[in-house]
């Protein structure tokens, strides 16, 4: 391994927030930054346990937010209740492929990877292992930026009721499972930024 | 390492402990499982129910309504195991668990017409969707037979289930109101053959609370369609409302004093009779046939022509027929009527009594008494206008003596020809004797007559008149004559006048002698006395 180690190994610190480098003897003393004054920690702390936590919340709400039907059509001729993923069937019958497989990556595939990877990178990180360290920090970065675009069939919903408002015509109302879905959405973003992804690089070489 | 004189920092290498952050799985797992709860409590019984087609069903959309409330949803619709028909599978919900019981009914409700009805209009909207009946049962099932056509009573409605018999259906269809004083309380729900053929058998449901008007000698009655006869009363038209004429009608009626006025029990079984008259005739009891041979014919009498016994319907025509005789090389009308004793009432009770009544035998010898003083078959004119006749059994003063034998059967009644009849033969026989008048020669010497007399008349004009005339002036002159001789102061008239001045004397003359004479009388002998003053007569 040519690279020398992480930072903690060498004693430095670096602040989050402005990048600041402090000596561990300083961070450990004053325990803030020493230009922004932000907690500096050498490790988040209890990161793993908190990403875990937010994590297995997610994949909790994500039962209901799939089971329960996200929004409530009524027409002529009676109204219905659709679940995500009844929506994505009825787009893909209706002929609108793209449309449905749109949604179904937004709805379904990205908050399933979201969780796959974040389980992933827990289990790896607690076995400290050697493997592709830097593709799982890759990884991480593309886990913290597509989480919001689950969000997409929220706002799908939220536009649809709006707009879908012609009394005996038709109206649109949300409905339980579209809570759900929001909460799987940001409690599994609030579990990849729990993540410390600098747990990645501290494998039982680096301590060693 | 790099540096060797920093202090080598401590690493506080925490225990692990249990973070506040776990509440967030913690409260996302009770949300769950309040929900899981929540649903496992909702969740009712799913239920299999099969049908011939799953028409108008859709997976996930159709609904199953119980008095128009939702109270579960199609998940499944597969084809059976046999392809003989389709299994709809149903989600209850938990509170309509009880629904799904032994004797619950399924349908299918879609937009159905007929006369006089329409029903699941709705549904052409809002598609359609399954009916619920309820039963009492509490006995739970899973597996149902779905109806094709919607029950007869939807959510059992109070009210009486009544059966009728009847020989045909008449105007009756499904659905066609049933009338009590011509308002409607019921409705048709079901016409059957019977299981033998022999007739068909009618539900009625008679809603509450008029079906307390349905007791056990309630009568029922065909009130449908436009009911027309032409009979010897003449022309009846009966109909109870349009929709009855359209699909016909039931309409029931209780005898006005009656032993009996327990309300009758659903399922109670009737008898459909065919007008109201007949329905609130009084029983008929057994039928007995007679024969009757006219030698004439018979015009105007049809089958169920009305048979009347001293001005009584007791019966009626059963059927005519034409016979040869052989020997008097004639076509005698048999005519076999029914008749029902028992309608002659008061009298059919007195003779029952009396045991004639009793059998067969018994009602042969009565009928034979009766045919020895007089009673015979006769048909008569009941409509003058129509020309329907109808047999008159009645007791003809100074009818021939008729044969009459009490074993044959069916009874033979004697017959008169009709009165008309009668009528009839006696003013061709009056124009029989007017046509053997001699006419012609009648005629010429009225013709030779009037001849002779023209001839007197012609001279009367020319001979009698003219000395007639003639005889007339003589006469003007004598009259003038007597005028003149009558005149006052004609010569006649003065010697009258002393003629009678003359009488005169003469008549005071013979007044004294007649009062001389009566006081002498002797003076016829002896002569006139010495006369005295006062005494003589002038």
């Amino acid at each position: 391994m040519t690279l020398p180690g992480t930072a903690r190994a060498m004693g430095f610190v670096a602040c989050r927030s402005c990048g600041l480098v402090s000596t561990l003897t300083d961070a450990l003393r004053r325990g803030r930054c020493a230009r922004c004054a932000s907690t500096l920690h050498v490790r988040e702390t209890a990161s793993a346990q908190r990403t875990l936590a937010w994590l297995v919340a997610g994949m909790l709400l994500y039962v209901p937010a799939n089971v329960l039907p996200v929004m409530h059509t009524n027409g002529v001729g009676g109204g219905a209740d659709s679940t995500i993923f009844s929506g994505i069937v009825s787009f893909w019958r209706a002929g609108a492929w793209d449309i449905a497989v749109i949604i179904f990556i937004a709805s379904v595939a990205v908050p399933a990877t979201k969780v796959l990877s974040l389980g992933l990178l827990l289990w790896t990180v607690q076995r400290r292992s050697e493997w592709a360290k830097a593709h799982r920090t890759k990884l991480y970065r593309a886990v913290d930026i597509i989480g919001y675009w689950s969000m997409l069939d929220v706002v799908v919903v939220a536009l649809t009721t709006a707009l879908l408002q012609f009394k005996a015509l038709g109206t649109a109302e949300p409905r339980p499972g579209i809570v759900f879905f929001c909460a799987v959405v940001v409690t599994t973003m609030v579990a990849a930024k729990s993540f410390d992804p600098r747990l990645i690089w501290d494998t039982r070489a680096a301590d060693g | 390492m790099a540096e060797e004189n920093l202090p080598v920092p401590q690493i506080r290498s925490r225990r692990w402990r249990p973070s506040l952050v776990w509440l967030v799985p913690m409260a996302a797992a009770l949300v769950g499982l309040s929900l899981l709860i929540s649903t496992w409590k909702t969740m009712g019984p799913r239920i299999t129910i099969s049908f011939q087609t799953a028409e108008g069903l859709e997976v996930g959309k159709t609904l199953v309504k119980y008095r128009d409330v939702t109270i579960g949803r199609v998940t499944a619709i597969a084809v059976s195991p046999d392809h003989g028909n389709v299994l709809v599978t149903v989600e209850l919900a938990k509170s309509a668990q009880d629904v799904a019981s032994d004797d619950t009914h399924f349908w299918v409700v879609r937009p159905r017409f007929g006369v006089g009805w329409v029903s699941g209009l709705n549904t052409l909207l809002s598609g359609s969707f399954i009916g619920v009946q309820t039963g009492a049962s509490r006995l739970p099932r899973r597996r149902f037979v779905g109806l094709e056509d919607p029950p007869p009573l939807e959510h059992g409605p109070h009210g009486t289930l009544v059966l009728l018999h009847a020989d045909d259906l008449g105007s009756v269809s499904l659905g066609a109101p049933v009338y009590f004083r011509r308002l409607q309380v019921g409705r048709v729900i079901d016409e059957r053959l019977e299981p033998d053929g022999r007739g068909v058998q009618v539900a009625l449901f008679i809603d509450a609370p008029s079906d307390r008007f349905v007791n056990e000698s309630t009568r029922f009655w065909n009130a449908g369609g436009l009911d027309v006869s032409l009979g010897a009363g003449g022309l009846n038209l009966k109909t109870q409302s349009l929709i009855s004429v359209l699909v016909g009608g039931i309409a029931f009626e209780s005898p006005p004093v009656t032993s009996d006025v327990r309300p009758a029990i659903s399922g109670t079984q009737f008898f459909l009779y065919k007008d109201q008259a007949a329905a609130m005739a009084p029983p008929d009891g057994e039928p007995h046939y007679v024969r009757m041979r006219f030698e004439q014919s018979l015009r105007g009498l049809s089958i169920g022509a009305p048979v009347e016994f001293v001005g009584v319907n007791i019966g009626s025509v059963f059927s005519i027929d034409l016979d040869y005789d052989a020997t008097t090389q004639r076509f005698p009308v048999v005519v076999t009527a029914v008749i029902y004793p028992r309608r002659m009432g008061r009298a059919y009770e007195v003779l029952a009594q009396q045991g004639t009544a009793q059998s067969d035998d018994s009602m042969a010898r009565l009928v034979g008494q009766l045919v020895a003083r007089g009673l015979r078959a006769q048909p008569r004119p009941g409509n003058l206008l129509t020309g329907q006749l109808y047999l008159a059994l009645d007791f003809i003063a100074g009818a021939q003596t008729a044969r009459f034998d009490p074993a044959v059967r069916p009874l033979e009644i004697p017959t008169m020809r009709g009165s008309i009849d009668e009528l009839q033969l006696r003013i061709a026989s009056i124009v029989d004797k007017i046509d053997a008048l001699p006419m012609a020669a009648i005629a010429r010497h009225v013709d030779e007559d009037l001849t002779g007399i023209h001839a007197a008349i012609d001279q009367l004009n020319n001979q009698m008149i003219p000395s007639v005339t003639g005889t007339f002036g003589a006469a003007h002159m004598t009259l003038g004559n007597i005028d003149r001789v009558l005149a006052d102061d004609s010569p006649q008239m003065d010697s009258l006048e002393q003629t009678l001045e003359q009488a005169r004397k003469t008549m005071g003359s013979i007044r004294a002698l007649t009062d001389y004479l009566d006081r002498h009388p002797e003076a016829l002998i002896r002569g006139r006395k010495a006369t005295k003053r006062g005494e003589a007569a002038p």
